[in-house]
């Protein structure tokens, strides 16, 4: 454990009361920047960088994870309260962290992200601390194929969130998968579906979709019902977690954990699969424990996929501080940072510069735990925004849309197409289209279709190319079992009828929860 | 993707802080205000062209050379097409500016641009940046020969990558080495990555057998030994550990000088003498200490060309790009 008495001493050093001081400086500021919509992790520590220059390293250390942590735990309150996801992370944690705060359980649901990303950051650092140089190592040899079986495999999980009507839900994964093809293809250099418009040669951003379908589409819909549908007053919950809330918020806390770092650690891992992964199975657990709220705002829908993210976002320091490898958007913010700090991250960094590592790692857990302290007390705060009488809310919403999807590129033309995609979620919710699959379809087809093209290449066009490697071939096996077993199992014993009317639709829900 | 989102991050980040720096007042304004410039950066800042760009203008403001501020606007999109048909639809304008270079280029004709650099009024060539040829430790690669001669031997046995779509530097370094040493380029199986970083997972775990891509973001692994650079691609050798032992193309008896370069440029349509100040601005910005420090800090090469030489580089890059992407099929 000489690992540990390393941290400790990494703690020694950082644990002083000016040190205090700034990690709380830099909690709030990064939670009141990430809280602005549009504005994902990435954007926040790159916007409040700044801010840290000056301070020596371990100080600027210490201030830059409660920036970071902050402008995380910042990005998923305008996720559940506004549904207004600022990064494709959160974009799994906005489906019911927005229902359970149109429930009037808005606390709870801040309260799980921030309890949530507190157990998964600090496990994650933990794990960082102990194996990062064996976990680097091992990763890159984890190639295209192996991503894309992946890939595969969190194509066939779609098809259980596709919703009762299985055409609606494959015409809306279908539009999904379009609207992600929309760009240059990277390979040729061919622009696609693009109309001979230079701005949607750049692929239209995850966040414009998002932010159009969930919260301009959702808007839309409820101004065509305003004189209709009698008047919804958000009800006013109770402040904090009580006890069957905690209770059904550990297993997906410890479960999204288990399926984000893992994630983070590989070099092309990312936040999209595991938070996508730890939503299906806590629903599936749901189901199975007959206490199934989704698509009502359940607890377990936010826990789950925010803990997964926050594990992500850990897991990806192994690669970062021990390879030089920056993977995610935030991470190479991260990257810069460091360099700024004096460190060079890269294979040598454990042994070279040892002392500024493991301040870096203890002011992480430092800035990690009093984001916890500090945004707890917060949450009945922030839920109070949703009393914001309806009219001025969503047009405070619609407000908030538009600035996130403009500073996401600053490109005027994405506002239009941001008021398309709001159209088309509008029309979705008339025609009972379900919006996750075209979520979905815009996140996973590209990353699919690169991961394909990348294994081919490289194989020179040899299909065998794609099980070249174990892992690849170990994915496809649990892909087999995973398709054939229910076949198999239903032609054994005839299904209950449960088994047909299948996992229900969030936008259809909606309507009977309003 | 994801190195797009970064920068693009970034973007939002510099232009929120700019906004923020504006609303209390700080923004600093010198001298005569007709005399501000506008600075367009054809892509995101954190990228070559915004390290580039934002340097030249820090040290033009800090030695007051231009008499005024700069505004600088990172205008994102199709890989620098955009930014230069915001640059060509200014025509006559004298206070605007645009960074670009040899990505933009091959971008223009990807995104089928009906102008080339040159129709801008190219001003000065201010950077180099070399190419380099690398490879794992364990690579039977020990010499650019070795990898030529396996090309020759069978260019689809060896899958070379780059951190650019096709038409940019990374693409186009290898098609013409390629072509250099009499191996057909269409030939290649070359793989795009998206930057630097996947590039270097995937050379470190042996997916690829050769990756050619900008030299200085290597440095960590070049050092350590976890990869091993082949050559260089400029007209002299590199310094520094793991880095100066590469010989040039040239002299490994290759007959390839191939550099990635990036300049200035005003719109079209402005004065003779309009266009002379402005060159004699970028002289004066080039000859001052801060600015050979700042191509130290960051690794560039300088060199320098203005106006009429500029002009004729510019003309033999466009029609290099032109004829490597022909011969790829790629127009």
């Amino acid at each position: 454990m000489d690992n540990l008495s390393l941290l400790m001493d990494g703690f020694g050093a950082v644990l002083t009361p000016q040190n205090l001081l700034f990690a709380c400086i830099g909690v709030l500021l990064g939670t009141f920047v990430g809280v602005l919509p549009g504005i994902g992790p990435a954007m926040a520590v790159a916007l409040l960088l700044p801010v840290t220059y000056g301070l020596d390293p371990i100080g600027a250390f210490i201030m830059f994870a409660g920036i970071y942590y902050g402008g995380m735990y910042g990005g998923s309150t305008t996720s559940i309260l506004l549904n207004t996801p600022g990064e494709s992370a959160s974009v799994m944690t906005a489906l019911e962290g927005n229902l359970m705060a149109r429930a009037g359980r808005a606390s709870q649901a801040l309260a799980t992200a921030a309890i949530g990303s507190f157990i998964a950051g600090t496990i994650g650092t933990l794990l960082v601390v102990f194996f990062a140089p064996a976990l680097a190592s091992v990763a890159v040899e984890i190639g295209a194929p192996s991503y894309f079986a992946l890939m595969v495999l969190a194509m066939i999980m779609v098809t259980s969130v596709l919703g009762g009507s299985p055409l609606r839900g494959f015409i809306a994964l279908f539009l999904g998968l379009t609207i992600g093809l929309v760009g240059l293809d990277l390979n040729t250099g061919q622009p696609r579906l693009s109309f001979d418009q230079p701005l949607l040669a750049d692929r239209i951003d995850v966040v414009v979709v998002a932010v159009g379908i969930f919260a301009l589409g959702e808007a839309l819909w409820v101004a065509a019902h305003l004189r209709r549908s009698p008047l919804h007053v958000i009800p006013v919950g109770r402040p904090w977690m009580d006890r069957a809330d905690l209770r059904r918020s550990w297993g997906p806390w410890l479960r999204g954990t288990a399926y984000g770092f893992p994630f983070g650690a590989l070099p092309a891992g990312g936040a999209e699969i595991p938070t996508f992964l730890s939503y299906l199975t806590e629903k599936r657990i749901a189901k199975r424990k007959g206490v199934d709220e989704f698509g009502k705002g359940a607890i377990e829908g936010v826990a789950g996929p925010e803990a997964a993210n926050n594990a992500s976002a850990a897991g990806t320091f192994v690669p970062l501080l021990a390879l030089g490898l920056p993977v995610t958007a935030t991470s190479a913010v991260m990257l810069a940072a460091l360099q700024g700090y004096g460190i060079e991250p890269g294979p040598g960094l454990m042994t070279d510069q040892p002392e500024l590592v493991w301040a870096l790692l203890a002011s992480l857990l430092i800035g990690n735990a009093l984001l916890l302290v500090l945004n707890l007390p917060l949450a009945p705060v922030w839920a109070k925004l949703l009393r914001i009488p309806r009219p001025q809310l969503y047009a405070g919403i619609l407000f908030f849309a538009a600035l996130g999807a403009y500073a996401a590129n600053l490109q005027a033309f994405d506002l239009f197409l941001l008021v398309l995609l709001g159209l088309l979620g509008l029309a979705m919710r008339r025609f009972g289209l379900p919006v996750l699959p075209l979520i979905l379809g815009v996140i996973l087809g590209p990353l699919m279709e690169f991961r394909l093209r990348e294994a081919m290449a490289i194989s020179g066009g040899e299909v065998a190319g794609l099980w070249s490697e174990p892992l690849a071939v170990v994915i496809y096996v649990v892909v087999a079992l995973a398709v054939i077993a229910p076949l198999v199992l239903r032609r054994v014993r005839p299904a209950p009828a449960a088994v047909a009317e299948d996992l229900d639709i969030p936008a259809v829900e909606e309507e009977k929860v309003r | 993707m994801r190195h797009r989102r970064t920068t693009r991050a970034i973007a939002t980040a510099v232009a929120l802080g700019s906004a923020l720096v504006l609303a209390t007042g700080c923004g600093v304004t010198r001298g005569d205000e007709s005399r501000d410039l506008t600075m367009l950066i054809p892509n995101s800042p954190g990228g070559g062209y915004d390290q580039t760009g934002r340097a030249a203008v820090a040290v033009m403001e800090n030695g007051d050379i231009t008499g005024g501020s700069f505004e600088v606007t990172n205008v994102i999109g199709a890989g620098g097409s955009v930014a230069m048909t915001r640059l060509m639809n200014a025509k006559g304008d004298e206070r605007t500016l645009m960074t670009a270079g040899l990505g933009v280029v091959g971008s223009l004709y990807s995104f089928g641009a009906p102008y080339a650099l040159d129709d801008a009024t190219p001003l000065a060539q201010l950077i180099e940046d070399q190419e380099g040829v690398l490879v794992p430790a364990d690579s039977p690669f020990q010499t650019i020969d070795d990898l030529v001669e396996a090309w020759q031997e069978d260019p689809d046995s060896v899958v070379v990558g780059g951190g650019s779509s096709p038409g940019g530097p990374d693409h186009l370094f290898p098609m013409q080495l390629a072509s250099a040493v009499d191996v057909d380029p269409r030939e290649l199986r070359y793989v795009p990555y998206d930057g630097g970083g996947p590039l270097t997972s995937a050379l470190l775990g042996d997916k690829i057998d050769v990756g050619f891509s900008g030299v200085g973001e290597f440095e960590g692994q070049l050092s350590s030994g976890e990869l091993r650079l082949l050559a260089v691609s400029g007209e002299e050798r590199l310094k520094g550990e793991g880095i100066s032992d590469a010989p040039t193309l040239t002299e490994a008896g290759i007959d390839l000088v191939f550099t990635n370069w990036r300049g200035v440029f005003a719109p079209p349509g402005i004065s003779e003498e309009r266009r002379d100040e402005l060159i004699a601005m970028l002289e004066e910005m080039h000859d001052t200490p801060e600015w050979q420090q700042a191509l130290e800090d960051n690794g560039w090469i300088d060199e320098f060309k203005t106006g009429d030489d500029f002009a004729q580089f510019l003309r033999e890059q466009d029609e290099r790009v032109a004829t490597t992407l022909e011969d790829l099929e790629l127009l």
